[in-house]
């Protein structure tokens, strides 16, 4: 027999009992749907995080904290470097709420070989932010706003601006500070307002260089390392410097430094090192768990829509055993019988998941659309999910291998099945 | 046909042939020491009573069965060391088929139906359709080609049933109890049909227990609780 007729053979099957085929493709599409679903929810959160990272693109920072020592049971010996005084707001993931950095952990970090550019991270508290005569609005500033890699919706990075009192500007704060659009923010004067210890509330002029998308990372607006120490400075009123910090940040050379080796270094003086890939590790981890469970989830449904191929196709084989017979009777290879119903258990596959696929894209796309539209819509650049084609084209393949695996054990009856007892007429 | 009829060929034989059904204490004895030769041409009733083991001795000559012991040849030569895929191409070269029942597949066209030995032999479509359609003619079933092969009547399905193992140009026609299913007049046409084969050539197996049938073949053997008795020219 002709492969062509072979494939013709099976599809006429396949269509002649329509409702078994029917029940029997409804469950590959929930199976195949909700595989497209999970993976696509992976794939669409995963590239989200992985652009932030892409766009912080600092990659050569990082973020001590003093981190928790308690590694074992008992309780933790008393170590000078570390404090558990009340810090300053943290404000940075994994940076311990309740232990801070002194001067001496900053010293220790600065005397590292690794090392360079140890700046303990100092927040500013702005009262206001204000163009011209617009309206005041409230700003926070990134304390690690200095070393991030901003996502830019128009300008330039902090360092390649050349302005010393640059300030990367939040998008959302473009429209209400009067700006026409953000290309026209950028290059404008900003005012920023702090009150220092006395109490006496300073004016400051800042240079917009950029505008940035706000972000999983980056919340607030940015500037340069050299400007937060002098706005945290004038705060502090010649005070001088408060000892206590919520973090540092340091850079390295990530062509050269071993970053598990600074780690260890950095450990080593009770602190706690993390590269800023490390701090969404976590999410990338969870999200990465979450999918996984969805996705076990999937394919249990799918081996369960595997043994409703095998059902479908042993009724299949029963009812046509005469057909079989008379196949076989007049000269058909076994191997040919086999080829038949394995041919008909993978069309099953692929009705099942092509169908199952399109729903998820069609459906899935209306869902994401609204959610970004709607609760999510404070992540900007977000898909929640993603059908990549490589991943939608997998997940067929991998259902039409399902099914051709589930149709072997029919096959394999029918192609075995005597052609005589199937002609014997009683 | 005009090869020389004073020298037959034996186009199948059997030399003691022994098939025996089940295990232990429910083994049968269905075929014991059967030996026959069916000569090119010819035309062969298998008569006997039911149960007496016709059908399975049919089976045999048309190597849908293979013998417990003893041989089976075609044109001389032993089948029994043949690769299993030269015995299918044997069956489906060499012999047609007409069974008590049609086996006609109802999804199919009637023509689909009739092609099923070119299909199976990988004939390319429009070979098939006009194969498929000269046999059809023949059996006045020409307009019926394209009518699912469910809607025909008995008679209509028994002639289809004939195209199908006429379309594939067999030496051997084996048919098992043909008229066995169909009214007197039906079977009658069908008779006419297999003997006008017969007559351009076509060697003939039958198995019946149809006296009338049987008598109108060149040579009856007959078949009694799996020995063969008889064999004489009719
Ligand atoms: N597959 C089988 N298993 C057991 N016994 C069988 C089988 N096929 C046929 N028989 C028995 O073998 C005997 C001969 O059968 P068969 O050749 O069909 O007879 P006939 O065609 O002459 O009516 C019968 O008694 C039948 O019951
Ligand atoms: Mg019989």
């Amino acid at each position: 027999m002709r492969t062509s007729d072979l494939l013709r053979s099976a599809l006429r099957n396949v269509r002649r009992s329509r409702l078994r085929t029917t029940l029997t493709v409804l469950a590959l599409v929930v199976g195949a749907s909700t595989l497209s679903l999970t993976t696509a929810l992976g794939a669409g959160v995963s590239d989200y995080v992985t652009r932030q990272v892409d766009a912080l693109g600092a990659d050569d920072v990082l973020v001590v904290t003093a981190g928790s020592a308690q590694t074992g049971d008992g309780p933790v010996t008393y170590n000078p470097t570390r404090s558990t005084a009340a810090g300053g707001g943290a404000g940075l993931p994994g940076a311990g709420a309740a232990a801070s950095l002194t001067d001496e952990s900053v010293a220790a970090l600065q005397r590292l070989s690794g090392l360079r550019d140890v700046r303990p991270v100092r927040s500013v508290a702005l009262d206001y932010v204000q163009a011209g005569s617009s309206p005041r609005f409230e700003l926070s500033l990134s304390p690690t706003g200095a070393v991030a890699q901003a996502d830019l919706a128009a300008g330039r990075q902090l360092d390649a601006a050349g302005v010393a009192d640059g300030i990367v500007l939040p998008q959302d704060h473009v429209a209400p500070l009067g700006f026409a659009g953000d290309a026209q923010a950028v290059g404008s004067e900003v005012t920023l307002a702090f009150t220092d210890l006395t109490g006496t509330q300073r004016q400051v002029p800042a240079t917009v260089v950029g505008v940035s998308r706000s972000g999983l990372l980056s919340s607030g607006a940015a500037v340069g390392a050299d400007f937060l120490d002098s706005l945290a400075s004038q705060q502090d009123a010649g005070v001088g410097s408060p000892g206590r910090y919520p973090a540092a940040t340091a850079r390295f050379d990530p062509a050269t430094a071993d970053v598990a080796a600074l780690k260890e270094e950095v450990g080593a003086l009770g602190l706690q090192a993390q590269t800023i890939e490390d701090q969404l590790g976590v999410v990338t981890t969870v999200i990465a768990g979450i999918t996984g469970i969805l996705n076990a989830f999937a394919v249990v449904s799918l081996v369960a829509a595997a043994f409703g191929i095998v059902n479908t196709l042993l009724m299949s084989v029963q009812e046509r055993t005469r057909e079989i017979g008379l196949m076989k009777a007049l000269g058909m290879a076994p191997r040919r019988i086999f080829a038949l119903f394995s041919l008909e258990a993978g069309l099953i596959g692929l009705l099942g998941s092509v169908i199952g696929v399109a729903l998820a894209a069609a459906a899935g796309t209306v869902i994401s659309a609204a959610l970004v539209a709607g609760p999510l819509s404070g992540l900007p650049g977000l898909t929640l999910l993603l059908f990549r084609p490589q991943a939608v084209v997998l997940v067929v393949v991998l259902i039409v291998v399902i099914a051709f695996l589930a149709g072997t054990l029919p096959a394999r009856r029918a192609a075995r099945q005597d052609p005589i007892t199937a002609l014997r007429y009683e | 046909m005009l090869t020389a009829m004073d020298e037959p060929t034996a186009v199948l034989e059997a030399r003691h042939v022994h098939r025996w059904y089940g295990t232990g204490s429910a083994r049968f004895h269905a075929l014991d020491d059967v030996s026959l030769q069916v000569r090119a041409g010819e035309s062969l009733a298998v008569v006997g009573k039911s149960g007496s083991g016709k059908s399975t001795l049919m089976h045999l000559l048309a190597l849908l069965d293979s013998p417990d012991e003893g041989d089976l040849l075609v044109d001389g030569v032993a089948t029994g060391d043949l690769p299993a895929r030269q015995v299918q191409r044997l069956r489906n070269e060499r012999f047609g088929f007409v069974f008590q029942q049609f086996f006609l597949n109802p999804a199919e066209s009637v023509l689909e139906n009739v092609v099923l030995p070119l299909t199976i032999a990988g004939v390319p479509a429009p070979a098939r359709r006009e194969r498929g359609m000269a046999v059809l003619e023949r059996f006045g079933l020409a307009d019926k080609a394209r009518n699912r092969a469910i809607d025909l009547s008995g008679g209509q399905k028994q002639r289809a049933a004939l195209s199908r193992a006429l379309v594939g140009r067999p030496s051997v026609v084996f048919a098992d109890e043909p008229t066995g299913n169909l009214d007197s007049a039906t079977g009658a046409q069908v008779e006419e049909e297999l003997f006008a084969l017969n007559a351009e050539g076509i060697t003939l197996v039958v198995v019946t227990h149809d006296e009338e049938l049987a008598a109108r073949c060149g040579r009856r053997v007959s078949v009694q609780d799996g020995r063969l008795s008889g064999g004489a020219a009719a």
